[in-house]
């Protein structure tokens, strides 16, 4: 039965939203491009020595800014904007007779975005190179695969957040506002910015309570040989799943009862 | 060019957009959790910079705040003013309205970038006002005439800088259709702001003078209101802020001849 779903309603969607996003690859270049912020920051700690204070050298330092830009290109989430788009505009009741729940559709339409970005970012961190040409390395396979998953749950974090968040439309129509809300801790506590071991010692002792610094810090720390605690940080990622996942699945039904479509 | 039909219009701009926004009270109270919690995170940042070293670029955490607080106040601008109009245009571009725009007897430039107004971000220029106020307390700042003048005048040319910036990429739209990205590179750009440009490499600050003037959006106006600012630095952002706004202008009516509406 698995197979099935897999193979009648998983691949075409993903075929039909890759084709559709090979329209944009102009605006997704775009996109990828303005997520250079972690590089400047990097000017910023590496021109200042700020990077000395925290016992990371300049290579490592770079190399987590790297990591940290393909985390963040890999892991973005938009689904509260098409959802209130399509919520505002009605199209979410065809959505809702189809057997399969449209957040599928969304999260397909995330996959094949970060099929068309890859050639993108991988351009990028070619320019990168070039201009640090001493931050080269080659992560070990495993590592490899072990960074790839944790940047993937990192995403399924994000995407069963605001998903959650998109499910709001469904009482107050306009969301956004309130992922616009949720976007600012994720910012500034993900690592994004600064990595989290630079962080005061007041903030550190309750940030790993919370999924912030399993979004990007965590991910780009494993990826770039940083020290991290590599099953710890992947069983906290699994751990938020399955605290979200049951929430989502709560207020998607909930919403559902509650929705009235547009104009009836 | 009839200044009093101007503002008659202007007044009716307000009155409609203020009465849509309205309609989502709940919206602007987040965004005012948004605007203030963005606030805390900037200077979390700062001081995370600032934890072991005195200076950062030669500007202390006191004046470092200073810059801060201008760009919380243009960002309220651009919430308010730039950025509702301006994604308007990419939609009034694509969807072939701006045949209507171009119809009406008012200037068209005039009409798209002020028709709508946002007041959350009125929330986010007093929040900025209110960090001045407190830095001019603790840097000590003698307030007088002249001072006022000059900053004054040093603000208005970075608010028309960024006006030209935004002005300039949606103008574009009218050949790509779809720029939507192309602000959130822009956005991405601005971020700099929050950062004395002495803080950044040679070639990225000179990036940041010439290619994109963000040098003069922030860091000039709190060299004036340190006092550390030159004449001649004063005088050049009078003259880059001038030749944007013409060409501004310029490139909008050169744009004009090549718009062919939508569906014809």
């Amino acid at each position: 039965m698995i197979s099935k779903l897999i193979k009648r309603k998983i691949f075409p969607l993903l075929k039909v939203q890759y084709s559709n996003m090979l329209e944009y690859r102009v605006e997704i270049a775009l996109w990828a491009i303005s997520g250079i912020i972690p590089f400047f920051m990097l000017n910023i700690w590496t021109n200042n020595n700020l990077n000395e204070s925290i016992n990371i050298s300049d290579i490592m330092l770079s190399r987590y800014f790297l990591c940290a830009f393909f985390v963040r290109q890999f892991s973005v989430v938009w689904v509260v904007f098409s959802f209130e788009e399509d919520s505002l505009m009605g199209k979410v009741s065809p959505y809702l007779i189809q057997p399969l729940n449209p957040f599928f559709r969304y999260f397909a339409q995330h996959l094949a975005e970060q099929i068309t970005r890859f050639p993108f970012a991988l351009i990028i961190a070619f320019f990168f190179f070039i201009f640090n040409p001493e931050s080269i390395w080659i992560p070990n396979l495993s590592i490899l695969f072990l960074s790839i998953v944790s940047t993937f749950l990192s995403f399924l974090i994000q995407f069963l957040m605001q998903s959650i968040v998109a499910c709001l439309c469904f009482w107050t129509e306009k969301a956004s506002s309130i992922e616009r809300l949720l976007f600012i801790p994720t910012l500034f506590l993900s690592g994004l910015l600064a990595p989290v071991v630079s962080f005061p010692a007041y903030v550190k002792s309750w940030i790993y309570l919370t999924p912030f610094p399993y979004l990007i810090d965590f991910p780009a720390n494993l990826l770039s040989g940083n020290e991290t605690n590599i099953s710890g940080g992947l069983s906290i990622q699994i751990l938020w799943i399955l605290l979200l996942f049951p929430l989502f699945k709560k207020i998607w039904s909930e919403g559902t009862k509650k929705y009235t479509a547009m104009g009836s | 060019m009839n200044l009093r039909k101007y503002l008659k219009v202007y007044k009716k701009f307000l009155h409609t957009s203020l009465a849509s926004e309205l309609e989502y009270k709940t919206n602007i109270l987040v965004d005012l959790i948004t605007a203030i919690l963005s606030l805390i995170g900037s200077i979390f940042l700062l001081s995370i910079f600032f934890q072991n070293n005195g200076y950062i670029g030669g500007w202390k955490f006191e004046q470092a705040l200073i810059i801060q607080s201008i760009y919380t106040i243009l960002n309220g601008i651009t919430n308010t003013w730039f950025n509702p109009n301006l994604t308007e245009i990419v939609k009034h571009i694509r969807e072939g309205t701006l045949d209507f725009v171009l119809l009406k007897p008012i200037d068209s430039q005039f009409f798209i970038s002020l028709k709508k107004l946002n007041p959350s971000g009125f929330l986010e220029i007093m929040l900025g006002f209110f960090l001045l106020f407190f830095c001019i307390r603790i840097n000590q700042i003698n307030l007088n005439l002249s001072f006022l003048t000059l900053s004054l005048i040093t603000l208005s040319c970075s608010i028309c800088i960024l006006y030209s910036l935004w002005f300039f990429i949606s103008t574009t739209t009218i050949w790509f259709v779809k720029t939507w990205n192309a602000t959130e590179v822009l956005r991405s750009f601005l971020y700099i702001g929050r950062f004395p440009l002495n803080s950044f490499s040679f070639s990225l600050r000179i990036f940041f003078s010439v290619f994109i003037p963000i040098a003069f959006i922030t860091t000039i106006p709190s060299e004036v209101f340190l006092g550390l600012s030159q004449l001649w630095k004063i005088l050049l952002e009078v003259i880059v802020a001038s030749v944007f706004l013409i060409t501004s202008r310029k490139f909008w009516l050169f744009a004009l001849k090549f718009y062919s509406s939508a569906s014809s």
